[in-house]
């Protein structure tokens, strides 16, 4: 054929065939997204601490491992409470003229989500001690140790912010190990990764591919698993042992909360979180957030009350629902 | 009884017994269930003896029946038959004895010597009993006991088979002496006439011998032609002998030298980036391996991915186009000097690219553009060069056609200068723009710059390897223009299930499904210019790198198809099965395609060649390492997308992969070892060594010595 002997003719047959598709599938849309989306009204801006934070997370190649989307199926309902929408992304413009966008949707999940982190893991203490090094809190963790962002003092002075780290991860280093500036920035950056609220009267958008509904059984089937919930959400503070990390998070292990008669306030500190003792980090409402029901709470109890030598006395879904209730209400207020 | 009949009965009773065991357990045992101490085992192992001693008895049978047939009395006639017929097959030899023997007759009578002692064996037959199964079967001392009761048994059986057979061989030869006694009777009857004309013939033609020379002449041996290459080396080769290179001797020095840079320079950064590869790849299993920031976990990532990228393959395949684009047009390269600017800057980019990012300094996250665009301009410009040289070398081509190398490698540089420039001007990359893009740009450096300019290469050196055409010409360019279409809409099937509009993540997944037709139209031509070349792999060590680039090139491809749809990217996405399908993809088709090139063309190059033991060394562990590398964490990834999928911890998927993160690392050590012999390889063949040349030196002493003789001339 004519047109493929002359390579004038053929080049740029090619080359207008591959950029009309190009404009078609990426120029185009990319635009009209860019152009057509409006954050949400509830949506807050970074603050200056956590836009530094956001360019350290941006430095050290974080987005290699934690996406910050959360999908519309079902195994992600675990991230947030209602799919990313194109919104939750329509106010992150270029960093600067050296760096481009940072959306930092990811691309694997080797490590968690972070899209609703700032309410998922609201807790400084825990986030600082996870930083110095992750196996501190999760011995499973691959994450990477981010001693640089850390320095040793001898005697810190009152202004510095002292991280609780065992003696065997300070490899021989005397001292007492203190929270940098940078680490600060990046935890306000990680604090302020939450969830903006839908404005009234609009429904999230599904979560798709439901898995078979196995936790909503009165009569039938199992109940949900206690071990897996503990595991899930409060593991990574109060260790799998319920010993908890001395002088940060305290133990569960022969806990009075956990063995006493006051089953109200047991129930409340899950659903709506507790900082009453200045020696521990704050506990997020880690109910709420996770939209536990009073099967996932009862059993959670039950295996808190039941394992580690506790032995306290088993509650039914049908008493935690009342009090359930009734915290909500006093939250609310 | 016939056979047939004690078979079935033999099965049938067989059958009834193992269901007689069996049952209980039928219900209930699997696969995994399996273990040597349960009773299941117990009836397998009983099982198999049962089918020994059955398949000794058939056998037996047999025997028996043979002998019983050789001892039914015989008629005259058939007697007669034998007989005859044993004449008619004496050999030579034999012939030749009979006739002296016939000679002599009448002086001599001959004497048989029948030696016979036959010692009936005593048999034995020892009866298996079955034993009853019973509740003791699953107590693990019963089940040893009876093994060991076992063994002995069988061993028994053993013997006796050994014995039976040795009665049988002692009747059947007792047999056979009876007979010769007949036959030498026979023999000594058989009239003079007989002997001389029919048996004498047939001794001569049994004699016949061929004299060996009958195709090839008598006259001495000479390669006028110069065809023959000897190898002068004796003894077992440790690898198999494959053919050497051809020398190519017009090829531009200058352009030899440019090319050798390229590819040299390329082997550097594999060897670096795959050593930073690795590291990473150690650091799932050993996460505390070192804290220093520079070397931290997120920084060397995209330093392994672009420095392979832009660094290895890049450059590999640029220096391989160098030397395909001026060899299929005809014609010299354009401008040598654009292509030394090209190398410089493509260079100065990677390193600077990998300073940066170590340093913190990268484009905000989006993966493979993680250089800054200062950096990412020095690499563009070296790409632009480049299509500036080979457009103006195509230009003055002095063949008619464009061969189709020169589409494939000239669309994949016009189209990777496209991709670039949509990926980094800023005007379509705020909020949700930003992730649009990012998908396309991903999968488009893949597809249309390192698949693209690689079936090129591909296209030029299969054909030239194998000596023969490529297969479909028509193949090639309906491959090339449905890869334009089809993989231009795939970009963002990375972003399924994200907040990216529906419609566009339903035209990538229908554009993944399409890439089925360039595939199997680019597999097809290339299997096809196999066909009938096929025994050139043995003698060939850069084929069987092409056939490997081939076999990925099609199930790594296909796999991307089947990983696009939504229902496998709900367990996939996220997980490692990503990373496996890359490696076994840029690893399995582009390596393998260019290394099957560079071991191509540099021998042509520099008249050197690698060692065949190291080459060998290369491939098999870069096959097996990858192999290696990629199953385990497909496997893996697969259970974690199921355990992510019903809702489990996601720390448990952590654990659950820690036993794939170490397979990989083993196979990742293993490719980064092959890649130590390929570098090796490198140094055999582009090193000058200063090694004396003795028949080389002596014909240049003469030519010294005769110039100087006679200086004038």
């Amino acid at each position: 054929m004519k047109l493929f002997d002359n390579h004038k003719k053929l080049f740029s047959t090619a080359t207008l065939f591959f950029v009309g598709l190009t404009i078609l599938v990426a120029i185009m849309p990319a635009i009209r997204n860019q152009d057509n989306n409006q954050p949400l009204p509830g949506a807050q801006e970074l603050s200056p601490e956590a836009v530094k934070g956001k360019a350290l997370f941006v430095a050290n190649g974080c987005v290699a491992c934690h996406t910050q989307q959360v999908r519309n199926v079902d195994m992600d309902k675990m991230w947030g409470s209602r799919p990313s929408l194109a919104a939750d992304y329509a106010d992150i413009h270029r960093i600067d003229v050296w760096r481009n966008t940072a959306t930092l949707m990811g691309t694997e999940r080797t490590g968690p989500d972070l899209t609703d982190i700032g309410n998922r893991q609201p807790s400084k203490d825990w986030n600082l001690v996870h930083l110095y090094n992750p196996r501190i809190v999760v011995k499973e963790s691959i994450m990477p140790a981010y001693p640089w962002l850390f320095a040793i003092k001898k005697e810190p002075s009152k202004s510095d912010i002292v991280v609780n780290v065992p003696a065997q991860y300070l490899n021989g280093q005397e001292g007492k190990v203190v929270a940098t500036k940078e680490a600060m920035y990046l935890i306000a950056y990680l604090q302020s990764l939450k969830q903006t609220k839908l404005p009234d009267g609009t429904t999230a958008p599904a979560f798709l591919y439901k898995r078979e509904e196995k936790k909503v059984t009165g009569a039938s089937g199992a109940e949900p698993d206690g071990k897996a919930i503990f595991t899930a959400n409060c593991q990574s503070c109060h260790q799998a042992n319920g010993e908890g990390l001395p002088g940060a998070f305290p133990p569960l292990k022969g806990s009075p909360v956990v063995l006493g008669d006051d089953l109200e306030k047991y129930v409340d500190i899950i659903m709506n979180g507790y900082d009453a003792r200045a020696e521990f980090g704050v506990m997020p409402p880690v109910g709420t957030n996770m939209q536990f029901t009073e099967h996932e709470v009862a059993a959670l109890i039950n295996y808190e009350r039941t394992s580690w030598g506790n032995n306290g006395k088993k509650v039914t879904p049908e008493e935690v629902k009342k009090i359930i209730d009734f915290v909500k209400l006093k939250a609310a207020k | 009884m016939k056979p047939s009949k004690i078979i079935t009965r033999a099965l049938l009773l067989l059958a009834a017994s193992l269901l007689k065991v069996l049952p209980a357990k039928a219900q209930t045992a699997t696969p995994s269930d399996f273990s040597f101490s349960s009773a299941a085992a117990l009836t397998w192992v009983l099982f198999i003896v049962l089918l020994i001693v059955f398949f000794a008895a058939l056998v037996l049978k047999q025997k028996v029946n043979g002998i019983k047939d050789s001892n039914k009395v015989k008629t005259e006639e058939e007697q007669k038959r034998v007989l005859q017929a044993h004449t008619r097959n004496l050999n030579s030899k034999q012939i030749g004895k009979l006739s002296d023997y016939k000679k002599r007759k009448s002086i001599n009578t001959i004497v048989l010597l029948v030696i016979l002692s036959v010692f009936p064996g005593t048999s034995m037959w020892a009866q298996e009993t079955s034993k009853p199964a019973d509740s003791l079967l699953n107590e693990t001392g019963i089940i040893i006991t009876i093994i060991l009761l076992l063994i002995p048994i069988l061993f028994a059986i053993i013997f006796l088979i050994v014995k039976v057979i040795n009665v049988v061989n002692q009747t059947r030869n007792q047999q056979n002496l009876e007979e010769a006694d007949r036959l030498a009777a026979y023999l000594r009857t058989l009239p003079e006439e007989e002997i001389n004309t029919h048996l004498k013939r047939r001794k001569a033609a049994l004699d016949y011998r061929l004299k060996q020379d009958e195709l090839s002449g008598n006259q001495p041996a000479e390669d006028e032609k110069g065809l023959l290459q000897v190898n002068g080396q004796t003894g077992l080769p440790i690898v198999a002998l494959k053919k050497k290179a051809l020398p190519r001797p017009n090829i531009d020095p200058e352009l030899s030298r440019l090319i050798l840079w390229y590819l040299g320079c390329a082997t550097f950064w594999l060897l670096f980036g795959t050593t930073i590869g690795e590291y990473v790849g150690i650091k799932f299993v050993a996460p505390d391996a070192d804290h220093v920031s520079w070397l931290s976990f997120g920084r060397l990532r995209p330093v392994h991915t672009n420095a392979v990228f832009w660094g290895w393959a890049s450059l590999g395949m640029l220096g391989l186009g160098y030397y395909v684009v001026p060899r299929v047009s005809n014609t010299k390269l354009a401008n040598i000097k654009y292509g030394w600017w090209a190398l410089w800057l493509i260079n100065a980019a990677v390193i600077l690219g990998t300073v940066c990012l170590m340093a913190g300094i990268n484009n905000g996250g989006g993966e493979y553009r993680e250089y800054v665009w200062p950096v990412t301009l020095l690499f563009a410009i070296g790409v632009v060069l480049t299509l500036i040289n080979f457009l103006q070398t195509i230009a003055r081509r002095t063949t008619k056609e464009i061969y189709i190398s020169n589409w494939y490698i000239v669309a994949a540089i016009i189209f990777a200068i496209v991709i670039t420039v949509v990926a980094y001007v800023p005007y379509w990359q705020n909020g949700l723009g930003e992730t649009i893009i990012q998908g396309y740009y991903m999968h488009q450096g893949v597809g249309m710059w390192f698949m693209l300019f690689t079936l090129g290469i591909v296209y030029y050196f299969l054909p030239q390897q194998l000596n023969k055409p490529i297969y479909s010409y028509s193949l090639g360019i309906l491959a090339f223009w449905t890869q334009i279409l089809f993989y231009t809409l795939i970009g963002t099937h990375h972003f399924v299930f994200s907040s990216i509009p529906w419609w566009l993540q339903t035209v990538a997944i229908v554009g993944s499904a399409g890439m089925v037709i360039p595939v199997i139209a680019g597999t097809t031509n290339f299997i096809m210019t196999f066909k009938g070349a096929w025994y050139k792999i043995k003698d060939s060590y850069t084929l069987p790198f092409f056939l490997v680039g081939i076999i990925f090139y099609f199930t790594g491809s296909m796999q991307g198809t089947a990983e696009a749809f939504r229902s496998t990217n709900l367990i996939w996405h996220f997980t490692d099965f990503t990373v496996a399908h890359s490696h076994l993809t840029m690893y399995g088709i582009i390596c393998f395609f260019l290394w099957a090139g560079i071991y191509a063309i540099i021998p042509r190059l520099t008249g050197k060649e690698a060692p065949q033991i190291t080459i060998g060394a290369h491939f098999w562990l870069a096959l097996i390492g990858l192999m290696f590398y990629t199953i385990p964490l497909m496997y893996g990834s697969t259970l974690k997308g199921l355990l992510w999928m019903q809702g489990k911890p996601f720390i448990d998927g952590v654990v659950l992969m820690a036993p794939y993160w170490l397979w990989r690392a083993i196979g990742g050590s293993l490719m980064w070892l092959s890649h130590l012999f390929f570098a090796y390889n490198m140094y055999k063949m582009l090193a000058r060594r200063y090694v004396v040349d003795v028949r080389e030196t002596a014909i240049q002493k003469l030519d010294d010595t005769s110039s100087s003789a006679h200086p004038i001339a």
